[in-house]
Protein backbone atom coordinates (compact mmCIF):
# COMPACT_ATOMS: atom_id res chain seq x y z
CA UNK A 1 0.00 0.00 0.00
CA UNK A 2 1.42 3.36 -0.96
CA UNK A 3 2.11 5.85 1.78
CA UNK A 4 3.33 8.61 -0.50
CA UNK A 5 2.49 12.19 0.42
CA UNK A 6 3.68 15.64 -0.44
CA UNK A 7 5.68 17.25 2.39
CA UNK A 8 3.03 19.80 3.39
CA UNK A 9 0.33 17.17 3.70
CA UNK A 10 2.54 14.70 5.59
CA UNK A 11 3.59 17.34 8.12
CA UNK A 12 0.08 18.73 8.68
CA UNK A 13 -1.26 15.20 9.25
CA UNK A 14 1.62 13.93 11.38
CA UNK A 15 2.63 16.86 13.61
CA UNK A 16 0.24 18.60 16.03
CA UNK A 17 0.81 21.40 18.53
CA UNK A 18 2.30 20.29 21.84
CA UNK A 19 3.76 17.03 20.56
CA UNK A 20 7.16 15.50 21.11
CA UNK A 21 8.98 15.36 17.79
CA UNK A 22 12.29 13.58 17.17
CA UNK A 23 14.41 14.80 14.26
CA UNK A 24 16.69 11.93 13.22
CA UNK A 25 20.14 11.98 11.64
CA UNK A 26 23.56 12.43 13.18
CA UNK A 27 25.14 15.22 11.09
CA UNK A 28 24.10 13.12 8.08
CA UNK A 29 20.54 13.13 6.66
CA UNK A 30 19.17 15.89 8.87
CA UNK A 31 15.53 16.57 7.93
CA UNK A 32 15.88 20.27 7.09
CA UNK A 33 13.06 20.34 4.50
CA UNK A 34 10.62 18.83 7.00
CA UNK A 35 11.75 21.27 9.71
CA UNK A 36 11.18 24.20 7.36
CA UNK A 37 7.69 22.92 6.56
CA UNK A 38 6.90 22.83 10.31
CA UNK A 39 8.09 26.43 10.56
CA UNK A 40 5.88 27.45 7.62
CA UNK A 41 2.86 25.68 9.08
CA UNK A 42 3.57 27.21 12.49
CA UNK A 43 3.09 24.23 14.79
CA UNK A 44 3.52 25.45 18.36
CA UNK A 45 4.70 24.29 21.73
CA UNK A 46 6.64 21.32 20.39
CA UNK A 47 9.17 19.37 22.42
CA UNK A 48 11.86 18.98 19.81
CA UNK A 49 14.38 16.22 20.37
CA UNK A 50 17.64 15.24 18.69
CA UNK A 51 21.17 14.36 19.75
CA UNK A 52 22.72 17.36 18.02
CA UNK A 53 20.24 20.26 17.78
CA UNK A 54 22.12 21.68 14.77
CA UNK A 55 20.98 24.74 12.79
CA UNK A 56 17.48 23.32 12.33
CA UNK A 57 16.79 23.78 16.05
CA UNK A 58 18.11 27.37 16.02
CA UNK A 59 15.57 27.91 13.25
CA UNK A 60 12.68 26.16 15.03
CA UNK A 61 13.44 28.11 18.23
CA UNK A 62 13.64 31.46 16.42
CA UNK A 63 10.35 30.69 14.63
CA UNK A 64 8.66 30.08 17.98
CA UNK A 65 7.75 26.43 17.30
CA UNK A 66 9.59 24.89 20.25
CA UNK A 67 8.87 25.17 23.96
CA UNK A 68 11.21 22.41 25.06
CA UNK A 69 14.45 21.02 23.74
CA UNK A 70 15.85 17.60 24.62
CA UNK A 71 19.39 17.05 23.37
CA UNK A 72 22.91 15.81 24.02
CA UNK A 73 25.18 18.24 22.15
CA UNK A 74 24.03 21.77 21.38
CA UNK A 75 26.73 23.18 19.13
CA UNK A 76 27.16 24.15 15.50
CA UNK A 77 29.11 20.99 14.59
CA UNK A 78 32.70 21.82 13.70
CA UNK A 79 32.07 25.57 13.97
CA UNK A 80 31.27 26.53 17.55
CA UNK A 81 28.24 27.82 19.44
CA UNK A 82 24.64 27.28 18.49
CA UNK A 83 23.64 30.90 18.96
CA UNK A 84 19.84 30.68 18.77
CA UNK A 85 19.86 27.90 21.35
CA UNK A 86 22.15 29.94 23.62
CA UNK A 87 19.96 33.04 23.37
CA UNK A 88 16.94 31.00 24.44
CA UNK A 89 18.72 29.31 27.35
CA UNK A 90 20.83 32.23 28.58
CA UNK A 91 18.49 35.17 27.92
CA UNK A 92 15.03 33.74 27.17
CA UNK A 93 15.07 35.12 23.58
CA UNK A 94 12.64 34.92 21.81
CA UNK A 95 11.10 33.17 24.83
CA UNK A 96 12.07 30.91 27.71
CA UNK A 97 12.65 27.33 26.71
CA UNK A 98 12.80 24.20 28.86
CA UNK A 99 15.74 21.89 28.36
CA UNK A 100 16.37 18.25 29.20
CA UNK A 101 19.93 17.16 28.69
CA UNK A 102 21.75 13.87 28.23
CA UNK A 103 25.02 12.66 26.77
CA UNK A 104 24.90 11.08 23.30
CA UNK A 105 24.84 7.55 24.65
CA UNK A 106 22.15 8.48 27.18
CA UNK A 107 19.80 9.91 24.57
CA UNK A 108 20.42 7.15 22.03
CA UNK A 109 19.92 4.55 24.79
CA UNK A 110 16.56 6.17 25.57
CA UNK A 111 15.47 5.69 21.96
CA UNK A 112 16.77 2.12 21.88
CA UNK A 113 14.75 1.32 25.03
CA UNK A 114 11.68 2.87 23.37
CA UNK A 115 12.31 0.82 20.25
CA UNK A 116 12.66 -2.36 22.33
CA UNK A 117 9.57 -1.75 24.42
CA UNK A 118 11.55 -1.63 27.66
CA UNK A 119 10.90 1.00 30.35
CA UNK A 120 14.55 2.02 30.74
CA UNK A 121 18.11 1.31 29.65
CA UNK A 122 21.17 0.79 31.89
CA UNK A 123 24.47 2.34 30.87
CA UNK A 124 27.98 2.81 32.10
CA UNK A 125 27.90 6.61 32.17
CA UNK A 126 27.01 9.48 34.51
CA UNK A 127 28.51 8.03 37.69
CA UNK A 128 30.92 10.62 39.05
CA UNK A 129 29.38 13.33 36.85
CA UNK A 130 27.00 16.19 37.70
CA UNK A 131 24.15 14.87 35.52
CA UNK A 132 22.61 12.93 38.38
CA UNK A 133 22.12 16.20 40.30
CA UNK A 134 20.57 18.11 37.42
CA UNK A 135 18.40 15.68 35.50
CA UNK A 136 15.95 13.74 37.65
CA UNK A 137 15.23 11.36 34.76
CA UNK A 138 18.77 10.01 35.03
CA UNK A 139 18.81 7.63 38.00
CA UNK A 140 20.84 4.76 39.36
CA UNK A 141 19.89 1.16 40.11
CA UNK A 142 21.61 -1.54 42.07
CA UNK A 143 23.23 -4.19 39.91
CA UNK A 144 21.14 -7.33 40.64
CA UNK A 145 24.07 -9.59 39.72
CA UNK A 146 27.47 -10.25 41.24
CA UNK A 147 29.59 -9.31 38.22
CA UNK A 148 30.29 -5.68 37.35
CA UNK A 149 29.83 -2.43 39.26
CA UNK A 150 27.44 -2.31 42.23
CA UNK A 151 25.43 0.49 40.73
CA UNK A 152 24.51 1.54 37.20
CA UNK A 153 22.92 4.64 35.71
CA UNK A 154 19.60 4.24 33.92
CA UNK A 155 17.67 6.45 31.51
CA UNK A 156 13.95 6.21 30.75
CA UNK A 157 12.63 4.94 27.41
CA UNK A 158 11.81 7.59 24.83
CA UNK A 159 8.85 6.98 22.53
CA UNK A 160 8.29 10.26 20.69
CA UNK A 161 4.88 11.10 19.27
CA UNK A 162 6.52 11.64 15.91
CA UNK A 163 9.91 10.85 14.38
CA UNK A 164 10.98 12.56 11.20
CA UNK A 165 13.76 10.53 9.62
CA UNK A 166 15.54 10.56 6.30
CA UNK A 167 17.10 7.87 4.15
CA UNK A 168 18.57 7.77 0.66
CA UNK A 169 15.81 5.74 -0.94
CA UNK A 170 12.64 3.81 -0.18
CA UNK A 171 9.78 2.18 -1.98
CA UNK A 172 6.27 3.63 -1.75
CA UNK A 173 5.52 1.44 1.28
CA UNK A 174 8.37 3.00 3.24
CA UNK A 175 10.97 0.23 3.14
CA UNK A 176 14.12 2.30 3.28
CA UNK A 177 17.71 1.76 2.22
CA UNK A 178 20.10 3.67 4.38
CA UNK A 179 23.90 3.88 4.17
CA UNK A 180 26.78 5.98 5.41
CA UNK A 181 26.49 7.27 8.98
CA UNK A 182 23.15 5.95 10.25
CA UNK A 183 23.38 7.59 13.68
CA UNK A 184 20.18 7.00 15.64
CA UNK A 185 17.79 7.02 12.66
CA UNK A 186 16.73 3.37 12.95
CA UNK A 187 16.15 3.57 16.73
CA UNK A 188 14.08 6.74 16.28
CA UNK A 189 11.90 5.11 13.62
CA UNK A 190 11.23 2.05 15.80
CA UNK A 191 10.64 4.12 18.95
CA UNK A 192 8.12 6.66 17.62
CA UNK A 193 4.34 6.39 17.42
CA UNK A 194 4.23 8.06 14.01
CA UNK A 195 7.05 8.06 11.46
CA UNK A 196 7.52 10.49 8.60
CA UNK A 197 10.16 9.11 6.24
CA UNK A 198 11.66 11.60 3.80
CA UNK A 199 13.89 10.18 1.05
CA UNK A 200 16.05 11.41 -1.78
CA UNK A 201 14.17 9.16 -4.16
CA UNK A 202 11.28 6.72 -4.17
CA UNK A 203 12.29 3.58 -6.04
CA UNK A 204 10.61 0.42 -7.24
CA UNK A 205 10.13 -2.26 -4.59
CA UNK A 206 12.43 -4.57 -6.57
CA UNK A 207 15.35 -2.22 -5.92
CA UNK A 208 14.75 -2.56 -2.19
CA UNK A 209 14.19 -6.32 -2.35
CA UNK A 210 17.43 -6.80 -4.32
CA UNK A 211 19.46 -5.81 -1.25
CA UNK A 212 17.48 -6.60 1.90
CA UNK A 213 20.45 -6.17 4.25
CA UNK A 214 20.48 -2.47 3.39
CA UNK A 215 16.84 -2.04 4.43
CA UNK A 216 17.33 -0.50 7.86
CA UNK A 217 13.82 0.89 8.22
CA UNK A 218 10.95 -1.45 7.36
CA UNK A 219 7.77 0.01 5.90
CA UNK A 220 5.82 -1.59 8.74
CA UNK A 221 6.93 1.22 11.09
CA UNK A 222 6.51 4.04 8.55
CA UNK A 223 3.33 6.13 8.18
CA UNK A 224 4.26 8.75 5.59
CA UNK A 225 6.75 8.56 2.72
CA UNK A 226 7.85 11.85 1.17
CA UNK A 227 10.21 12.16 -1.79
CA UNK A 228 12.28 15.30 -1.34
CA UNK A 229 15.57 15.48 -3.28
CA UNK A 230 18.18 17.58 -1.46
CA UNK A 231 15.85 17.56 1.53
CA UNK A 232 18.81 17.55 3.92
CA UNK A 233 20.71 20.58 2.62
CA UNK A 234 22.88 22.03 4.22
CA UNK A 235 23.35 18.62 5.85
CA UNK A 236 24.09 15.84 3.36
CA UNK A 237 23.07 12.50 1.91
CA UNK A 238 25.94 10.04 1.47
CA UNK A 239 26.52 9.37 -2.22
CA UNK A 240 24.06 12.10 -3.32
CA UNK A 241 25.59 15.38 -2.11
CA UNK A 242 28.18 16.61 0.38
CA UNK A 243 27.68 18.58 3.57
CA UNK A 244 27.57 22.29 2.74
CA UNK A 245 30.26 23.28 5.24
CA UNK A 246 30.15 26.89 3.99
CA UNK A 247 26.52 27.12 5.09
CA UNK A 248 27.46 25.97 8.58
CA UNK A 249 30.20 28.59 8.75
CA UNK A 250 27.80 31.25 7.38
CA UNK A 251 25.21 30.33 9.99
CA UNK A 252 27.61 31.54 12.66
CA UNK A 253 27.13 35.05 11.23
CA UNK A 254 23.46 34.77 10.24
CA UNK A 255 22.54 33.66 13.76
CA UNK A 256 24.42 36.50 15.49
CA UNK A 257 21.08 38.05 16.55
CA UNK A 258 17.47 36.97 16.80
CA UNK A 259 16.60 39.63 14.20
CA UNK A 260 19.14 38.44 11.64
CA UNK A 261 17.93 34.87 12.19
CA UNK A 262 14.33 35.99 11.60
CA UNK A 263 15.42 37.80 8.43
CA UNK A 264 16.97 34.59 7.19
CA UNK A 265 13.77 32.66 7.97
CA UNK A 266 11.74 35.29 6.09
CA UNK A 267 13.91 34.89 3.04
CA UNK A 268 14.59 31.15 3.00
CA UNK A 269 11.60 29.58 4.71
CA UNK A 270 8.52 31.82 4.83
CA UNK A 271 9.06 33.34 1.36
CA UNK A 272 9.39 29.99 -0.39
CA UNK A 273 6.44 27.65 -0.76
CA UNK A 274 8.37 24.40 -0.56
CA UNK A 275 11.76 22.72 -0.98
CA UNK A 276 11.67 23.04 -4.75
CA UNK A 277 11.50 26.84 -4.48
CA UNK A 278 14.27 26.79 -1.86
CA UNK A 279 16.47 24.85 -4.27
CA UNK A 280 15.64 27.17 -7.17
CA UNK A 281 16.64 30.10 -4.98
CA UNK A 282 20.04 28.59 -4.15
CA UNK A 283 22.81 29.14 -6.66
CA UNK A 284 23.08 26.04 -8.85
CA UNK A 285 26.87 26.35 -8.72
CA UNK A 286 26.59 25.64 -5.04
CA UNK A 287 25.05 22.27 -5.73
CA UNK A 288 27.62 21.44 -8.37
CA UNK A 289 30.33 22.00 -5.76
CA UNK A 290 28.60 19.58 -3.43
CA UNK A 291 28.50 16.69 -5.91
CA UNK A 292 30.75 13.84 -4.77
CA UNK A 293 32.67 11.62 -7.15
CA UNK A 294 31.39 8.10 -7.52
CA UNK A 295 32.52 5.38 -5.14
CA UNK A 296 30.41 2.33 -5.88
CA UNK A 297 30.32 -0.48 -3.36
CA UNK A 298 31.26 -3.75 -5.04
CA UNK A 299 28.16 -5.59 -6.12
CA UNK A 300 27.18 -8.53 -3.95
CA UNK A 301 25.51 -11.68 -5.17
CA UNK A 302 22.40 -12.48 -3.13
CA UNK A 303 21.96 -15.56 -5.23
CA UNK A 304 18.74 -16.63 -6.88
CA UNK A 305 17.01 -19.31 -4.84
CA UNK B 1 64.15 25.33 12.68
CA UNK B 2 60.67 26.42 11.59
CA UNK B 3 58.76 28.63 14.01
CA UNK B 4 55.69 26.94 15.36
CA UNK B 5 52.49 28.06 17.06
CA UNK B 6 51.19 26.95 20.45
CA UNK B 7 48.48 24.96 18.69
CA UNK B 8 51.01 23.16 16.52
CA UNK B 9 53.08 22.27 19.56
CA UNK B 10 49.97 20.86 21.26
CA UNK B 11 49.10 18.80 18.19
CA UNK B 12 52.59 17.33 17.89
CA UNK B 13 52.79 16.59 21.62
CA UNK B 14 49.32 14.99 21.60
CA UNK B 15 50.30 12.80 18.64
CA UNK B 16 53.11 11.36 20.80
CA UNK B 17 50.53 10.08 23.29
CA UNK B 18 49.39 7.61 20.65
CA UNK B 19 51.07 4.27 20.13
CA UNK B 20 51.07 2.32 16.91
CA UNK B 21 48.11 -0.05 16.89
CA UNK B 22 46.09 2.00 19.37
CA UNK B 23 42.36 2.21 18.78
CA UNK B 24 41.46 5.82 19.32
CA UNK B 25 38.26 7.79 19.54
CA UNK B 26 38.94 10.99 17.65
CA UNK B 27 37.37 14.40 18.06
CA UNK B 28 37.28 17.06 15.36
CA UNK B 29 39.77 19.88 15.17
CA UNK B 30 43.06 19.61 16.99
CA UNK B 31 42.68 15.93 18.10
CA UNK B 32 41.83 14.94 14.54
CA UNK B 33 45.01 16.56 13.26
CA UNK B 34 47.03 14.95 16.07
CA UNK B 35 45.70 11.49 15.17
CA UNK B 36 46.34 11.96 11.47
CA UNK B 37 49.84 13.22 12.26
CA UNK B 38 50.56 10.14 14.38
CA UNK B 39 49.24 7.93 11.58
CA UNK B 40 51.62 9.55 9.10
CA UNK B 41 54.63 9.34 11.41
CA UNK B 42 55.11 6.77 14.16
CA UNK B 43 51.68 5.07 14.27
CA UNK B 44 50.63 3.96 10.76
CA UNK B 45 48.36 1.28 12.21
CA UNK B 46 46.41 3.67 14.42
CA UNK B 47 42.71 2.79 14.19
CA UNK B 48 40.53 5.91 14.19
CA UNK B 49 36.95 5.69 15.42
CA UNK B 50 34.52 8.62 15.51
CA UNK B 51 31.52 8.76 17.82
CA UNK B 52 29.27 9.08 14.76
CA UNK B 53 29.96 5.36 14.29
CA UNK B 54 32.68 5.32 11.66
CA UNK B 55 35.18 2.59 12.54
CA UNK B 56 38.67 2.63 11.04
CA UNK B 57 38.25 5.93 9.21
CA UNK B 58 40.98 7.11 6.90
CA UNK B 59 39.80 10.56 5.82
CA UNK B 60 41.24 11.86 2.54
CA UNK B 61 40.74 15.44 3.74
CA UNK B 62 40.16 17.31 6.99
CA UNK B 63 36.57 16.83 8.18
CA UNK B 64 34.77 19.87 9.57
CA UNK B 65 32.55 17.71 11.77
CA UNK B 66 32.67 14.22 13.25
CA UNK B 67 29.82 13.23 10.95
CA UNK B 68 31.38 14.21 7.61
CA UNK B 69 30.95 11.74 4.71
CA UNK B 70 34.73 11.58 4.25
CA UNK B 71 34.86 9.60 7.51
CA UNK B 72 32.44 6.97 6.21
CA UNK B 73 33.82 6.48 2.70
CA UNK B 74 36.58 3.86 2.80
CA UNK B 75 36.16 3.14 6.51
CA UNK B 76 36.55 -0.36 7.87
CA UNK B 77 32.93 -0.28 9.01
CA UNK B 78 30.13 2.14 9.75
CA UNK B 79 27.82 1.26 12.63
CA UNK B 80 24.80 2.90 14.27
CA UNK B 81 25.61 5.12 17.26
CA UNK B 82 24.12 2.64 19.69
CA UNK B 83 26.68 0.09 18.51
CA UNK B 84 29.67 2.43 18.56
CA UNK B 85 28.83 3.39 22.14
CA UNK B 86 27.84 -0.10 23.35
CA UNK B 87 30.07 -2.57 21.53
CA UNK B 88 33.14 -0.42 21.07
CA UNK B 89 33.25 2.21 23.81
CA UNK B 90 31.35 0.81 26.78
CA UNK B 91 32.71 -2.71 26.26
CA UNK B 92 36.27 -1.40 26.59
CA UNK B 93 37.42 -1.76 22.97
CA UNK B 94 38.83 1.75 22.69
CA UNK B 95 42.29 2.54 24.04
CA UNK B 96 42.49 6.32 23.87
CA UNK B 97 39.98 9.14 23.76
CA UNK B 98 40.62 12.83 23.22
CA UNK B 99 38.79 15.41 25.27
CA UNK B 100 38.70 19.14 25.71
CA UNK B 101 36.51 21.44 27.73
CA UNK B 102 35.96 24.89 29.11
CA UNK B 103 37.26 23.91 32.56
CA UNK B 104 39.39 21.19 34.17
CA UNK B 105 40.06 20.64 37.87
CA UNK B 106 42.97 19.12 39.77
CA UNK B 107 41.50 15.60 39.47
CA UNK B 108 41.11 15.90 35.72
CA UNK B 109 37.34 16.31 35.67
CA UNK B 110 36.16 18.35 32.72
CA UNK B 111 33.27 20.75 32.22
CA UNK B 112 31.81 21.30 28.76
CA UNK B 113 28.25 22.02 29.94
CA UNK B 114 27.81 25.41 31.65
CA UNK B 115 29.74 28.26 33.20
CA UNK B 116 27.91 29.41 36.32
CA UNK B 117 24.73 27.94 37.72
CA UNK B 118 23.21 25.08 35.73
CA UNK B 119 19.67 26.47 36.00
CA UNK B 120 20.70 30.03 35.19
CA UNK B 121 23.99 29.78 33.30
CA UNK B 122 26.33 32.66 32.52
CA UNK B 123 27.51 30.76 29.46
CA UNK B 124 25.71 27.80 28.03
CA UNK B 125 28.23 25.43 26.42
CA UNK B 126 27.33 22.61 24.00
CA UNK B 127 27.23 19.85 26.64
CA UNK B 128 28.61 16.34 26.62
CA UNK B 129 28.01 14.84 23.24
CA UNK B 130 29.96 11.65 23.79
CA UNK B 131 32.47 13.20 26.21
CA UNK B 132 30.95 11.74 29.40
CA UNK B 133 31.13 8.25 27.87
CA UNK B 134 34.63 8.72 26.46
CA UNK B 135 35.89 9.85 29.88
CA UNK B 136 34.17 6.91 31.59
CA UNK B 137 35.02 4.05 29.25
CA UNK B 138 38.29 4.45 27.34
CA UNK B 139 41.47 3.02 28.82
CA UNK B 140 43.05 6.47 28.91
CA UNK B 141 42.12 9.98 27.87
CA UNK B 142 44.25 12.81 26.56
CA UNK B 143 43.04 16.33 27.25
CA UNK B 144 44.01 19.27 25.04
CA UNK B 145 43.08 22.80 26.12
CA UNK B 146 44.50 26.28 26.66
CA UNK B 147 45.98 26.99 30.09
CA UNK B 148 44.46 29.85 32.10
CA UNK B 149 43.09 30.63 35.58
CA UNK B 150 39.58 30.66 34.16
CA UNK B 151 39.98 27.23 32.59
CA UNK B 152 41.86 25.61 35.49
CA UNK B 153 39.66 26.37 38.51
CA UNK B 154 39.91 24.66 41.88
CA UNK B 155 36.51 23.15 41.17
CA UNK B 156 34.63 22.90 37.86
CA UNK B 157 31.08 24.32 37.64
CA UNK B 158 29.71 21.04 36.24
CA UNK B 159 31.38 17.64 35.90
CA UNK B 160 30.56 16.62 32.34
CA UNK B 161 33.41 14.12 32.06
CA UNK B 162 34.62 12.59 35.32
CA UNK B 163 38.35 12.41 36.02
CA UNK B 164 39.79 10.84 39.18
CA UNK B 165 36.65 11.61 41.19
CA UNK B 166 37.50 10.62 44.78
CA UNK B 167 41.05 9.80 43.66
CA UNK B 168 42.14 6.80 41.60
CA UNK B 169 40.47 4.44 44.05
CA UNK B 170 37.22 6.42 44.09
CA UNK B 171 37.11 6.38 40.32
CA UNK B 172 37.54 2.62 40.29
CA UNK B 173 34.76 2.17 42.83
CA UNK B 174 32.39 4.08 40.58
CA UNK B 175 32.99 1.42 37.95
CA UNK B 176 34.83 3.81 35.64
CA UNK B 177 37.65 2.57 33.43
CA UNK B 178 40.94 4.33 32.73
CA UNK B 179 41.12 8.04 33.43
CA UNK B 180 43.05 11.05 32.19
CA UNK B 181 46.63 10.20 31.24
CA UNK B 182 47.85 13.57 29.98
CA UNK B 183 46.73 17.17 29.86
CA UNK B 184 48.43 19.12 27.10
CA UNK B 185 48.14 22.89 27.17
CA UNK B 186 49.85 25.85 25.54
CA UNK B 187 52.19 26.02 28.55
CA UNK B 188 52.95 22.53 29.79
CA UNK B 189 52.20 18.82 29.84
CA UNK B 190 50.60 17.41 32.97
CA UNK B 191 50.17 13.83 34.14
CA UNK B 192 48.48 12.44 37.27
CA UNK B 193 50.17 11.09 40.40
CA UNK B 194 49.41 7.92 42.35
CA UNK B 195 46.41 9.57 44.02
CA UNK B 196 45.06 10.87 40.73
CA UNK B 197 46.07 14.51 41.23
CA UNK B 198 47.39 16.57 38.33
CA UNK B 199 51.16 17.07 38.24
CA UNK B 200 53.28 19.11 35.81
CA UNK B 201 55.66 16.83 33.93
CA UNK B 202 57.14 19.13 31.33
CA UNK B 203 57.19 22.84 30.58
CA UNK B 204 57.10 24.07 27.00
CA UNK B 205 60.16 25.99 25.79
CA UNK B 206 60.32 29.51 27.33
CA UNK B 207 57.53 28.79 29.84
CA UNK B 208 58.38 29.26 33.53
CA UNK B 209 57.07 27.47 36.60
CA UNK B 210 55.65 30.80 37.75
CA UNK B 211 53.66 31.18 34.53
CA UNK B 212 52.03 27.79 35.05
CA UNK B 213 51.27 28.51 38.71
CA UNK B 214 49.81 31.83 37.67
CA UNK B 215 47.52 30.20 35.11
CA UNK B 216 46.27 27.48 37.47
CA UNK B 217 43.53 27.97 40.07
CA UNK B 218 45.12 25.77 42.70
CA UNK B 219 48.59 25.07 44.02
CA UNK B 220 49.51 22.66 41.25
CA UNK B 221 52.26 20.11 41.90
CA UNK B 222 55.42 19.82 39.82
CA UNK B 223 57.35 16.62 39.22
CA UNK B 224 60.84 16.58 40.75
CA UNK B 225 62.42 16.25 37.34
CA UNK B 226 60.28 18.64 35.28
CA UNK B 227 61.50 18.39 31.71
CA UNK B 228 61.28 20.74 28.76
CA UNK B 229 58.69 19.67 26.19
CA UNK B 230 60.37 18.54 22.99
CA UNK B 231 59.56 21.08 20.27
CA UNK B 232 58.05 19.95 16.95
CA UNK B 233 60.39 18.96 14.14
CA UNK B 234 60.37 20.67 10.75
CA UNK B 235 58.92 17.48 9.25
CA UNK B 236 55.99 17.49 11.69
CA UNK B 237 55.23 21.17 11.12
CA UNK B 238 55.49 20.68 7.40
CA UNK B 239 53.00 17.79 7.48
CA UNK B 240 50.51 19.87 9.46
CA UNK B 241 50.80 22.91 7.21
CA UNK B 242 50.90 21.25 3.82
CA UNK B 243 48.76 18.14 4.27
CA UNK B 244 46.72 18.00 7.46
CA UNK B 245 45.37 21.54 7.77
CA UNK B 246 46.54 23.34 4.62
CA UNK B 247 43.99 26.13 5.03
CA UNK B 248 44.88 26.69 8.66
CA UNK B 249 41.31 26.08 9.80
CA UNK B 250 42.41 24.75 13.18
CA UNK B 251 46.04 25.84 13.29
CA UNK B 252 45.74 29.33 11.86
CA UNK B 253 46.28 31.12 15.16
CA UNK B 254 48.26 30.45 18.30
CA UNK B 255 45.46 30.91 20.81
CA UNK B 256 44.41 27.26 20.71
Amino acid sequence: MTKRYEMDEAISKAVSDGEQVYFGGFTHLIPFAAGHEIIRQGQKDLEVVRTTPDLIFDQLIAAGCASKLTFSYAGNPGVGSLRGFRRAVEDGVPHEIAIEEYSHFGLVSRLAAGAKGLPFAPLQSYRGSSYLEHNESIRTIENPYDEGPNELAVVPALSPDVAIVRAQRADAEGNAHLWGITGEVVEAAFAAETVVLVVEEVVDRNVIRSDPNRTRIPGTVVDYVVEEPYGSHPSYAQGYYDRDNEAYLEWDKISQSHESTRDWLDEWVYSVANRTEYLEKLDTGRFLNLQPGTGFATTIDMGAY
Amino acid sequence: MTDYTDTELMIVRAAKELEDGDITLVGVGVPNIACNLAKRTHAPDLEMIYESGTIGSNPSKLPLSIGDPVLATGARSVVPMIESFEYYLQAGRIDVGFLGGAQIDRWGSLNSTVIGDYEDPTVRLPGSGGACEIASNTHRTVVIMPHSQRRFPEEVDFVTSPGYVGGREGRKQLGLRGGPAAVITDKAVMGFDDDGEMIVESLHPNVTTAAVLDATGWDIQFAEDVAETTPPTDHEINLIRTELDPNGIYTGDSSG
